[in-house]
């Protein structure tokens, strides 16, 4: 493995290009980054910015075609697994990798019961029997917060409200004890107290459980509150990495800072109209030869339209490790 | 579930004896005599012994009544007698055909083993070509397999039965000689030879049939299969890591069987009904075949008994779709 046996996951220049009738569309342009045993990793950006289709691709679950994982490496346990078979790769999703999806009222299976769902990868992958599984399934159930967990079991999706749905997906995901917990925007379809329950729950399950999470969003007040490190991304590629009290202190790039302008200030008198950031991401056709960013930055100059940016360190760490943004601009003091 | 059933059942009821009325009457209207293949020289008076000796001479709501009586007690009376050999019935007038005077349930008796062999065969088998196709069409979206599938269903939708019945019969019938041309209706089952020519006499009506079952369903079973395959859930099964067998036969393949298995069970009383060309086409003498007789002969009650049999099957089976629809989806409750 290539560093030294601290990450859980790394991945390396993964490209992702899906084919359409209109032609091809890049959606992961050399993404590159590591997740840390027990760490969470937020990763951050407005729809279409490629981060589910990045997580997505990783473990081989986006429908090939359209989806062509192109290039890349992605470490986990020793191995590259855009190598392996597709078989052994179906032996690591939900055992060593587990998936909490955005919308749990759509996620389970509505004609099968709770406890089967969970039992599903716990049979399959950790070899239980039924009546075992079952147990184990019960348990799962409890850990998540359901109560009467075991009658619980025999009860349908639709029996069950919106977050306690994400609860049996976060079991589900969680059944097989996985090595990395990928949160695919899982309160975005929440109410605001289902969301803060949903947090308190993972928060708490990543103290009890130790995997590492990756928690993809849009919503930069929850990644403020749990993540670890953070991930910007944009038009399919990472602009900004840091620890997170260091990217809210002192964001980089412009479309970060731009971001951040964009949450309404509680406190202070009120703003005539919410901020916004002009424009919609770019739909890439090909490989990005320009910084994709530069039809809404306010600071882009000549170098911008000629050279796409790469990450470069901020501080003394090497990229990765610290700070380091992709952007030929130097940022000074941030102001928000 | 169970009262729901009772309270449908009920309902069923005066719904039933609503389409009876109309069938009598709308039966009852047509033109035409049950003497019409009476020759002419019979003279008036004569003739007009032989309407009244069968009845038809009786006011229609008279008749209507009598018929009710004789369809929901003495007939079944008659069967419990002939099963349990009680005797309910007590030599009560039974309903007529006023083409061979013998009664019409006795005719249904002999002629619907015909039709339930070879149609229900046809459907059974166009069912279990259908879904395959279906599943793995929709599984494989237009790959080759499935622009086969889709032209199949085409031509099975597409070309009537009286054409592929006799393209069937030149094909193989004639040119090849693989089978017999007509249904042999005489023959009985009685060891592995004629059970072997039972098999070859039913291979071209029910491919006939069955093809343009096959044809229908499988349209269902693609589309079904598609609208599921997109779904949410399916993505989870998979990032449980569930072998795509495991994702499609079972996450996917029992949301997609809901709807088809309402249409193949409302297809099922097309099966008693028979298939009046196909039937006719081969010389199996079933249950269509005898309906075209009685509505050639005037037999209005063999048409009306018929008919009303008809109505009762498609009731019963939408009954039993909407009960099979709550089993197989536990989000509808019908409580």
């Amino acid at each position: 493995m290539p560093d030294g046996g601290q990450s859980v996951l790394d991945v390396r220049d993964l490209v992702t290009v899906f084919r359409t009738r209109g032609g091809e569309v890049h959606a992961v342009n050399s993404v590159s980054f590591h997740l840390q045993n027990g760490e969470l990793l937020g990763v951050v950006g407005e729809s279409g910015s490629g981060k589910s289709v990045t997580m997505m691709s990783l473990i081989g679950l986006l429908p090939s075609p359209p989806a062509d994982v192109r290039g890349g490496e992605v470490w986990l346990g020793g191995r590259d697994i855009l190598k392996i078979s597709a078989d052994a790769l179906r032996d690591l999703r939900g055992a060593k990798v587990g998936f909490v999806f955005q919308d749990p009222m759509t996620s389970l299976n509505p004609v099968f019961t709770v406890g089967a769902q969970i039992m599903e990868p716990l049979i399959r992958h950790m070899g239980l029997s039924k009546a075992q599984a079952r147990v184990r399934a019960a348990e799962l159930l409890e850990l998540v917060g359901i109560s009467d967990a075991k009658n619980r079991l025999s009860a349908y999706p639709h029996q069950f409200s919106g977050g306690m749905r994400q609860r049996v997906m976060i079991a589900i995901a969680l059944a097989c004890d996985p090595d990395v917990l990928i949160a695919d925007e899982p309160t975005t379809a929440l109410d605001v107290t289902i969301q803060a329950q949903i947090l308190e729950l993972v928060k708490d399950l990543r103290a009890k459980l130790g995997m590492a999470i990756i928690w993809i969003t849009h919503d930069l007040g929850v990644i403020a509150g749990i993540a670890d490190r953070v991930m910007v991304m944009y038009a399919g590629q990472v602009v900004e990495q840091a620890p997170v009290k260091e990217l809210f202190a002192n964001p980089q790039h412009p479309y970060t800072r731009a971001l951040l302008k964009t949450i309404p200030a509680i406190s202070g008198p009120r703003q005539d109209r919410l901020q916004v950031i002009e424009g919609q991401p770019p739909i890439l056709a090909a490989r990005p030869s320009a910084c994709s960013f530069r039809a809404r930055c306010p600071h882009a100059f000549d170098r911008c339209h000629a050279e796409n940016p790469v990450r470069r360190a901020v501080d003394a760490n090497p990229v990765g490790r610290g700070h380091d943004v992709a952007c030929h601009w130097s940022a000074g003091h941030f102001d928000a | 579930m169970l009262t729901f059933t009772l309270r449908r059942l009920l309902v069923a009821i005066p719904t039933l004896l609503f389409i009876s009325l109309i069938i009598f009457l709308l039966v009852d209207l047509a033109p035409g005599s049950p003497l019409s293949d009476i020759p002419l020289t019979v003279p008036p008076d004569v003739r007009q012994r032989m309407i009244e000796a069968l009845g038809a001479d009786q006011p229609v709501f008279v008749r209507y009544l009598l018929w009710l009586r004789q369809f929901f007690w003495v007939e079944p009376a008659y069967l419990l007698d002939g099963w349990l050999g009680t005797s309910l019935a007590e030599g009560e007038q039974r309903i007529l055909s006023w083409q061979s005077r013998s009664p019409v349930f006795t005719v249904i008796g002999q002629r619907l083993p015909q039709t339930l062999t070879v149609i229900g065969t046809a459907y059974l088998l166009g069912v279990a070509i259908a879904l395959p196709i279906g599943i793995y069409s929709a599984y494989r979206q237009y790959s080759m397999f499935d622009q086969f599938g889709t032209l199949f269903a085409m031509i099975g939708f597409s070309v009537p039965t009286f054409f592929s019945g006799t393209l069937f019969i030149i094909i193989f019938a004639v040119w090849l000689g693989w089978f017999p041309t007509k249904y042999d209706t005489q023959l009985s089952v009685t060891d592995w030879a004629t059970f072997v020519e039972q098999l070859r006499q039913m291979a071209l009506p029910v491919m006939t049939l069955g093809l343009a079952n096959a044809a229908v369903i499988s349209r269902y079973m693609r589309s079904s299969m598609l609208d599921n395959m997109t779904q949410d859930y399916v993505r989870t099964a998979r990032a449980k890591g569930m072998p795509e067998r495991t994702v499609v036969l079972k996450h996917v393949l029992r949301n997609s069987m809901i709807p088809v298995v309402t249409v193949i069970a409302l297809g099922i009383p097309s099966i008693f009904g028979g298939a009046i060309i196909t039937e006719n086409l081969f010389g199996v003498n079933g249950i269509g075949a005898a309906l075209i007789g009685a509505i050639n002969a005037s037999d209005l009650p063999m048409v009306q008994t018929l008919a009303f049999i008809f109505a009762v099957l498609i009731v019963a089976f939408n009954l039993i779709a909407d009960v099979l629809y709550g089993l197989l989806d536990p989000r509808i409750r019908y409580d």
